[in-house]
């Protein structure tokens, strides 16, 4: 979906070894040992190694792991707010690790604006100051930083706070400051680090929500850390998950559903409301066959007992939808003398577009039984999903991790012998 | 029979550099005397050119301002006695020597306490010095002082800026220190120079820890300018040690009891002072 687009931040080998002998430790990796066996010989922690990943032009990237999977620290080495130990991290050209203190503090002001996980609004400063903050360290004059800040604060639906301070509003709203201050100062990627984690569920779901209608305009790089796989899921464009500070896999969220790169992102994926995530085009099968709307109703009738259908979709010559005829209806119009199959057709049907959540589905189904067209932004025919391959799809996907455990519970079955 | 060990010269050794640094620096010394002598005339001179009625008013109306009614009416209850002791004068003294050292003190504690937060090695470095200078007996800094700048109130400042200045670094570097970490970052990721960082975020942020140790710095200081009264200081002080040397304990307590006041009067406002800005 996303791969042709130009990348914004390629990041290449880039590790990070906590301790003061990043070299050995690094050395010892080369060699093999994995992470215990270097902090037993070293003491050196390996909080990231060998991370490779790119984040393209304008979408939102996840990266999601369990706390102690390092990836508060790939994100602060992003910025630099955390040393890398070696690797390339390149923005438009430039490869952040090796940057002087002033090209770094340029390169921070241009690039990069960052949302904390506890807010770190300036309890001192007013809303619309700590709005400005960017700016300020920027050196943008006073007039110019006020208008803008006050329209980032309208845009996250806090115009009328402007005076009021951080410790005076609740922790939905505290973030919204963070969010305002980070899209005030307009970098071209935005940093959130756990952003939403603080918040009770309600306040986190509108954010989630409200995140993606303004990516929906603004179409900002964004790269979001969370550990909630929903929230991953939910949000993001694509996921990396890490893992002991190793990239497990990197894809879309459908592609992390429905193939695991390995058991341990199976089980990790367990108890995923899958439903939610699935689309209409992961459920679509081929269209067998089609009718073309020049086509007569014994043109449909043959292609619809050759495929064994009840009805068949019609389309024009360059596979634009136009309807659906049901073979009780062709065999009336055959009758009737009827020359064109548009002439016995119906509308009845449900058409959807690739990326609708499975579960919207299942209502069509409610009405009638017909297959659901999945039809692209100019109605041409993708595919149909018809009922039993939405219950196969979602069932496929709640079995899986079954699948992944059984081997387990048949080992640690009583083997009935000494 | 005991070992004869050869002794160790500390108190010649310090008494040497002292000694050079007297006659190497008396110029030095004397320009800070005649300085500091000038700044005490002059607010002491300010201070009782107005009426008590005037001075107690000004000092009320700051009461309420800052604290609250309370703090005022006590003010002036606690000023009035004073004036009716006859202690009027003495406590103008005292206050002139407090406001002085405290000005001194503050003004060099507080950038050296900003370097030590921001510098580990720094720190390092001028805890030890700051445990001396407060452990160290106060009356021991009166001797040296002398040779310095001779008996009398700017001796006593000498002796009072040095045993009160330890609680305004430690604050000042304690409230630097205890800037979030997550407030650092921020001020970092959104690419702020040491400089702005500091006045934008770890300053402010620390000030009612600042003010904290400014509050003990002047009662360290007031406790100090007391004692500075056995070298010539003028002030309550002396009246206390008149009142020793006379064996009239009911005029060494009238005198205590002055000190006791001013000092609480001093304490509260700071301490409001602190609060009102936390708010």
């Amino acid at each position: 979906m996303s791969d042709n687009r130009n990348v914004k931040i390629r990041v290449r080998n880039l590790s990070k070894v906590f301790g003061n002998q990043p070299k050995k430790a690094l050395e010892l990796r080369d060699q093999g040992l994995g992470r215990s066996e270097i902090l037993d010989k070293t003491g050196q922690t390996l909080g990231l190694s060998h991370i490779d990943f790119d984040v393209h032009e304008g979408e939102l990237l996840v990266i999601m792991g369990l706390s102690g999977s390092g990836k508060s620290t790939l994100i602060r080495c992003l910025n630099r707010l955390i040393e890398p130990s070696e690797g390339e991290i390149v923005i438009d050209g430039e490869n952040i690790p090796e940057l002087g203190e002033k090209a770094l503090l340029e390169c921070r002001r241009r690039h990069f604006s960052m949302v904390f996980q506890n807010f770190a609004l300036f309890p001192h400063r007013t809303v619309q100051q700590n709005t400005e903050f960017g700016l300020e360290v920027r050196g943008i004059d006073k007039e110019e930083r006020q208008r803008v800040a006050r329209e980032a604060l309208k845009q996250v639906g806090l115009d009328g706070w402007e005076d009021a301070y951080p410790n005076q509003l609740s922790g939905g709203m505290q973030q919204r400051v963070g969010l305002a201050r980070a899209l005030a100062n307009d970098a071209s990627v935005l940093l959130m680090d756990e952003a939403f984690s603080a918040l009770d569920p309600l306040i986190r779901g509108d954010m989630q929500q409200e995140l993606l209608q303004l990516q929906n305009q603004m179409q900002k790089t964004t790269v979001f850390i969370t550990h909630d796989l929903d929230e991953a899921l939910t949000i993001g464009d694509r996921i990396v998950l890490l893992k002991d500070g190793e990239i497990v896999q990197i894809g879309t969220p459908e592609e992390i559903l429905t193939k695991p790169a390995d058991d341990y992102v199976r089980r990790f994926i367990e108890g995923v409301d899958k439903s939610r995530i699935l689309t209409a085009e992961s459920a679509m099968r081929k269209v067998r066959a089609t009718v073309r709307d020049s086509d007569g109703p014994r043109t449909a009738l043959r292609k619809m007992r050759d495929h064994s259908l009840d009805s068949i979709y019609i389309t024009d010559r360059d596979r634009h939808l136009v309807g659906l005829i049901e073979a009780e209806a062709a065999s009336q119009a055959l009758e009737q003398g009827k020359e064109k199959v548009t002439q016995a057709m119906t509308q009845e049907f449900r058409s959807v577009g690739p990326n609708e959540p499975l579960h919207n589905l299942f209502a069509m189904f409610h009405d009638n039984s017909f297959p659901i067209a999945v039809v692209d932004d100019d109605r041409r025919l993708l595919g149909v999903v018809v009922k039993g391959a939405v219950l196969d799809e979602l069932a496929q996907a709640a079995e899986t991790p079954e699948l992944a455990k059984s081997p387990e519970s048949v080992e640690t079955a009583p083997a009935g012998d000494e | 029979m005991a070992i004869e060990l050869p002794r160790v010269p500390l108190g010649q050794w310090i008494e040497g550099g002292l000694n050079w640094l007297t006659s190497e620096y008396s110029l030095i010394t004397r320009g800070i005397s005649r300085v500091t002598q000038t700044g005490i005339t002059g607010l002491n001179e300010a201070l009782m050119w107005l009426p008590e009625w005037a001075l107690l008013a000004i000092i009320a109306g700051l009461c309420w301002k800052l604290a609250n009614l309370r703090l005022a009416i006590g003010a002036v209850a606690g000023l009035l006695l004073i004036w009716n002791m006859g202690l009027w004068e003495p406590m103008i003294e005292t206050l002139t020597l407090v406001v002085i050292a405290t000005l001194v003190a503050v003004v060099m504690a507080i950038p050296v306490g900003i370097a030590a937060a921001l510098s580990e090695r720094l720190y390092r470095g001028i805890m030890p010095i700051l445990d001396f200078m407060q452990t160290m007996p106060a009356f021991v800094y009166l001797i040296p002082a002398i040779p310095f700048f001779g008996i009398g109130s700017v001796s006593a400042i000498f002796a009072t800026v040095i045993f009160s200045m330890p609680p305004a670094i430690r604050f000042t570097t304690l409230g630097i220190r205890q800037v979030p970490v997550e407030l650092i970052e921020a001020a970092d990721a959104y690419g702020a120079t040491r400089r702005q960082k500091l006045i934008k975020v770890q300053l402010p942020l620390s000030l009612p820890t600042v003010m904290a140790g400014i509050n003990q710095t002047i009662m360290l200081a007031l406790s100090m300018v007391v004692i500075a009264a056995m070298i010539g200081a003028d002030g309550l002080g002396s009246e206390v040690w008149r009142a020793i040397q006379r064996l009239r304990p009911g005029d060494g307590f009238e005198a205590g009891i002055a000190v006791v006041i001013l000092a609480m009067l001093l304490d509260r406002l700071t301490q409001s002072l602190r609060k009102s800005r936390k708010a």
